[in-house]
């Protein structure tokens, strides 16, 4: 019988296609509209070998990137909610490191936590320490080389924000307070204030760290990304909060770490 | 010191200072490649500072040189920067596929070993090999699965993959106790056929009856020790075969370091009469 059966070009294809649908299929499901070879796998007990490692290390890679997340709602609440994600967002890339990208999104959309409204801005806040945690390695600016920088010239500084910062404010709601006490299983009874808060994270000396920061200093950050000069930078602070005091703000980012390097931005007519 | 690599351990961060400080001649350790293509950060720091002491395997698991399509490029790059770096000693990936569609689905995936699943792997492991600059070794997965379509044995189809790109193989004699027990065929005779000569590096391993189908499946969960069976049949492969790198791989229910390394010098001892032999 074998010699008659003859694979047609592209049984390989079909067959991985057929395959990897049904992987994430529901068992419950009818194989409807799978291939025949396939679907007799399927209706073997064993196929949920496959279907259960595939989600269960999506699920546990989910639950590794979003620690603070799982801590507030619960184990259980959580792989339910991620498995809902797997099932529409599958890694894109072949390493979980940095899978679930668009968890906070998905948690934004997501109805069973509308009653959680802070959830999407705490996800966030543990994507930015994945980033923070496996971005580039890179030197730390030395405050004492921006001091070295004469008057005339600080104007025309542009700060460099260090690979591994990231930073973001929350208008809404004191998300840094809650990330940072679920981020380490730490029991803590303090009131929760409620109020817009802001975070930087960053990586001077090998592991993640972080601190709160003000809505003058994201909007700092935030120009100094852009590439915009020290005076342009300061400005963007002033604006968003016009009692900013830009010394203890230069301060704070340069003792946290938030640069790794100087440059000058030359006028036109300085340029040959 | 001996350069001769006897028997390693899976490194898991959780015993990183363990691994670091660990004296023990011919020691090894085996890391996932894919956790560690980063841009930079402690977890490359921490394979730096282990590989400044010990000797590296990066085995893949996502590589996906079974899937019906080259391996992504860009994996690919990833992988020979990070091979660039820690100059490991062995490279290895697994006769599956992991990645289809533009997905990935953390798996060791089976297939139909057909005429054209072997062209098709052959040439996959050859642009693996060519864009690492070096053999790699392939991997015999676990089987739970009665698949139509085999027109080759695993045997057959794997010494023709070594045959046709140069590469090694590795063999994991947990996977063949599972494999046997799920599918229904004696351990010893595929232990006994396998090809010496092309064996690279061996992996032992823990599996655990199946949750719901109880001891009738057998899964792969590197979630246990070693078991009895499977030690006995790693010292009749190492009687016929010599002595192999050999893995301690434990991935989850991790216990201390202790008790992993009580496993890697059993193994170890059973290396070492082979390599005084054949000295």
């Amino acid at each position: 019988m074998h010699e008659l059966n003859v694979p047609l070009p592209g049984a390989l294809a079909r067959f991985q296609d057929a395959f990897a649908r049904a992987l994430l299929m529901p068992a419950a499901e009818p194989a409807i509209a799978i291939a025949s070879d396939v679907a007799a796998l399927i209706v073997q007990p064993a196929f949920a070998v496959y279907r259960n490692t595939v989600m269960k290390g999506c699920v546990d890679a989910l639950q590794s990137n979003y620690p603070a997340v799982a801590r507030l709602v619960g184990e259980e609440w959580f792989r339910a909610a991620a498995a809902i994600y797997v099932r529409q967002t599958l890694p894109a890339e072949p390493s979980l490191l940095r899978y679930g990208a668009a968890f906070a999104q998905f948690l934004a959309r997501f109805e069973p936590a509308a009653e959680l409204p802070y959830l999407p801005g705490v996800a966030r806040l543990d994507r930015m320490w994945t980033e923070a945690h496996t971005a580039a390695d890179d030197d730390v600016l030395d405050p004492a080389d921006l001091a070295r920088v004469d008057a005339a010239t600080l104007e025309a500084t542009v700060l460099h924000p260090h690979p591994a910062a990231r930073w973001a404010w929350f208008a809404d709601a004191p998300i840094y307070t809650i990330w940072s006490r679920n981020r380490v299983a730490a029991e803590c009874d303090d009131d929760l204030n409620w109020q817009p808060e802001g975070a930087l994270l960053v990586r001077p000396r090998g592991a993640v760290e972080w601190i709160a920061l003000d809505a003058a200093a994201c909007a700092f950050l935030d120009a100094c990304a852009a590439g915009a000069s020290l005076a342009a930078a300061a400005q963007a602070a002033l604006d968003t909060q016009g009692d900013a005091d830009l010394a203890q703000l230069m301060s704070t980012l340069l003792a946290a770490g938030a640069f790794s390097r100087m440059s000058f931005e030359q006028s036109t007519e300085e340029q040959p | 010191m001996t350069t001769v690599l006897t028997a390693g351990l899976g490194l898991k961060p959780q015993h990183f200072d363990a691994a670091l400080g660990c004296p023990a001649d011919g020691l090894w350790f085996e890391v996932h490649p894919e956790n560690y293509m980063v841009a930079g950060g402690p977890r490359l720091a921490w394979l730096e500072a282990i590989r400044a002491r010990h000797a590296i395997s990066l085995h893949g698991v996502a590589l996906s040189l079974a899937a019906d399509a080259a391996p992504d490029p860009a994996h690919l790059a990833r992988l020979a920067a990070l091979a660039r770096r820690v100059e490991p000693a062995l490279i290895s990936e697994h006769l599956a596929w992991s990645t289809w569609g533009g997905a990935y689905y953390p798996d060791l995936l089976p297939f139909p070993r057909s005429g054209a699943a072997l062209a098709r792997i052959s040439d996959n492991v050859s642009r693996a090999q060519d864009a690492l600059q070096r053999r790699i070794a392939l991997e015999n997965p676990s089987h739970y699965l009665e698949i139509d379509g085999h027109d080759w044995s695993e045997i057959d189809f794997l010494s023709q993959v070594a045959r046709r790109t140069g590469c090694g193989l590795l063999l994991d004699v947990n996977n063949v106790y599972v494999s046997a027990h799920n599918m229904g065929y004696p351990a010893e005779r595929y232990i006994d056929a396998f090809p010496a000569e092309h064996v690279m590096e061996i992996h032992l391993a823990g599996h655990a009856p199946d949750p719901g189908l109880g001891r009738a499946l057998l899964v792969d969960t590197h979630d246990a020790a070693v078991a009895p069976e499977v030690w006995a049949l790693y010292a009749r492969l190492i009687a016929r075969i010599g002595a192999r790198p050999t893995l301690i791989e434990r991935d989850d229910k991790l216990p201390d370091f202790a008790v992993l390394y009580a496993e890697r010098e059993r193994a170890d001892a059973l290396l070492r009469a082979p390599l005084a032999e054949a000295a």
